[in-house]
């Protein structure tokens, strides 16, 4: 008996990836709705694209960066933000989760609870918005005369695990949030939201004590400038490939945060 | 006469009830506020870094932008089109529109003192805070005061035409929703290209000059666009009377619009179900 429960016990990432093909038929079943909602995140971000497309016809160009550099910076964190909130959706619904009490279902599993709400939500619509940053980002590549190396695309990779995991981590903060106020918070959007807009153009733009903000407390820079400035070739210093890394330490806190929120959960719906 | 103040008095009541039910939710409120300030803030600070970098590129005074931008974020629920009244759809969708077809009053009327009502408490709500706020910033972010008089009152003018403009465009797709099965695509749709040509992502004065004169004439630069470039002096005198004109012109178009899609829609109108 005992043998065959241990036998039945599906390593972490199958049971994810299960969770994941469930959503994906399920969405499947809607293919009308996906391809709309697909198509609205797209669009959405092609109003951005075509704001900064008609910004730099009047400037031409932003405190040093070309168009297409602006284009690579956008397309780059528009798709750090579409993978993280692909992947960490379940994290923004979360509030409707606290609320209505499925959360104390997920509690009663011996599965990590953070696996479990990873899991409750894939939002495969985001393809939309993936799409749109993956063109943007051919276009910059072409026209901003990088020449690529092997460093060169590591470091675009580097950056898109770094951006995917801090705004993994923001979501997570923002789901831990509710255990202490049972709502969600509108603010964080700033983080989150306000990130993905402003976040096509290099930090550095907003000033230094904005650049301070994103590298200590929320370290978007890590992500974004930092990465950015060896990838325009301003820097050739190998050590900027790697520092993406180091905004994963991020979910580091996040996670604490979240642990501290779970031993203090009192359950509130029914 | 008397029958055109006890039809008015209904919507009227209408209008009270919304109002008085969004007032209701202040925390909600108050967390808007705090997003719709850090938006509004980091907004300018990317006009001002283009600003910095060629400013003789820059098509308004900076001052003029940033009254622009804060009134923007404070009166952001009167001309949003993203939200829109989901009961409205979820009553069309499910059916039970009929209880509303029941009552002796005009669908469209009752809808429309309805999003008014809820476009304007929810604006009444937010818009003071962050309007003071913006008031005592420091110089290049500032919010300014308006000129005089006349300005102040072409502005409240046109805010309202803007407001009746928005609310009618909102209209014909609900009234359009009535022939689809899932008004999910046609809201999307709506949302964006009114987001972008009322001039959300950058205000209309930032197009290329030669579309910019096109665009100030489609409807949708009716909206937030004339209020906002009156107060801040950036369209002045008869610019800003032609304007005024313009969007009486479109609230009156769209308003016929939608009433006749209106007319069509309740004559083939079939409620399912039970």
């Amino acid at each position: 008996m005992k043998r065959n429960l241990k036998h039945t016990k599906v390593s972490p990432v199958k049971l994810y990836l299960h969770y994941i093909s469930i959503h994906i038929r399920s969405i499947m079943q809607y293919k009308k709705s996906f391809l709309m909602t697909a198509l609205g995140q797209f669009l959405a971000s092609f109003n951005v694209f075509i704001g900064i497309h008609f910004m730099f016809l009047r400037f031409h160009s932003l405190a040093g960066y070309s168009y297409s550099e602006v284009l690579l910076c956008f397309s780059i964190v528009l798709m750090e933000y579409s993978l993280g909130e692909c992947v960490a959706r379940g994290f923004d619904t979360f509030p409707s989760l606290v609320r209505k009490g499925s959360f104390d279902r997920f509690m009663t599993r011996p599965r990590s609870e953070i696996l479990q709400v990873l899991g409750s939500s894939f939002e495969l619509t985001r393809i939309g918005r993936i799409i749109q940053a993956a063109i943007v980002f051919v276009y910059g590549t072409v026209h901003s005369g990088i020449s690529w190396n092997w460093s060169r695309v590591l470091t675009v990779i580097l950056m898109l695990i770094g951006g995917t995991g801090i705004f993994c981590g923001i979501f997570l903060i923002y789901a831990a949030l509710c255990f202490f106020t049972l709502d969600g918070l509108e603010f964080i959007n700033i983080l989150t939201d306000g990130a993905r807009e402003y976040g096509k153009y290099p930090v550095d733009v907003y000033g230094k004590r904005m650049l301070r903000f994103c590298t200590f407390v929320i370290p978007y820079s890590l992500v974004q400038y930092y990465p950015l400035t060896y990838l325009t070739g301003r820097n050739d210093n190998l050590f900027y490939a790697f520092i993406p890394l180091a905004a994963l330490l991020f979910l580091v806190p996040c996670f604490w945060l979240w642990k501290f929120g779970v031993r203090k959960y009192k359950s509130s719906g029914s | 006469m008397s029958r055109f103040i006890t039809q008015s008095k209904k919507y009227l009541s209408f209008f009270r009830l919304r109002f008085a039910m969004s007032l209701q939710y202040r925390t909600a409120a108050i967390a808007g506020i705090a997003t719709q300030f850090a938006w509004g803030f980091l907004e300018l600070c990317v006009f001002q870094a283009f600003h910095r970098t060629d400013p003789e590129a820059f098509p308004m005074e900076f001052h003029q932008l940033a009254s622009y931008i804060w009134l923007q974020q404070a009166f952001l629920a009167l001309f949003m089109t993203w939200f829109m009244e989901a009961e409205i759809f979820e009553s069309i969708m499910d059916g039970s529109i009929c209880y509303e077809l029941c009552r002796p009053i005009n669908i469209y009327h009752m809808w429309f003192a309805r999003s008014i009502a809820n476009r304007s408490s929810r604006a009444l709500l937010r818009c003071f805070p962050i309007l003071i706020a913006a008031f005592f910033l420091p110089a290049p972010y500032k919010m300014s005061p308006v000129s005089d008089f006349t300005t102040f009152l072409l502005f409240l003018i046109s805010m309202l035409l803007g407001l009746i403009v928005t609310v009618s465009l909102c209209m014909i797709i609900y009234m359009l929703s009535f022939f689809t099965v899932s008004p999910q695509g046609l809201k999307i749709l709506f949302a964006m290209t009114s987001e972008f040509f009322q001039g959300n992502v950058i205000p209309l004065p930032f197009f290329p000059s030669r579309l910019q004169k096109i665009m100030e004439l489609q409807p949708f630069a009716s909206m937030e666009n004339v209020p906002l470039r009156i107060y801040s002096g950036n369209i002045q005198g008869d610019q800003a009377l032609k304007a005024i004109l313009l969007q009486l012109f479109w609230a009156i178009v769209l308003t016929v619009i939608g009433r006749l899609i209106c007319r069509s829609a309740m004559a083939k109108i079939t409620v399912q179900g039970g």
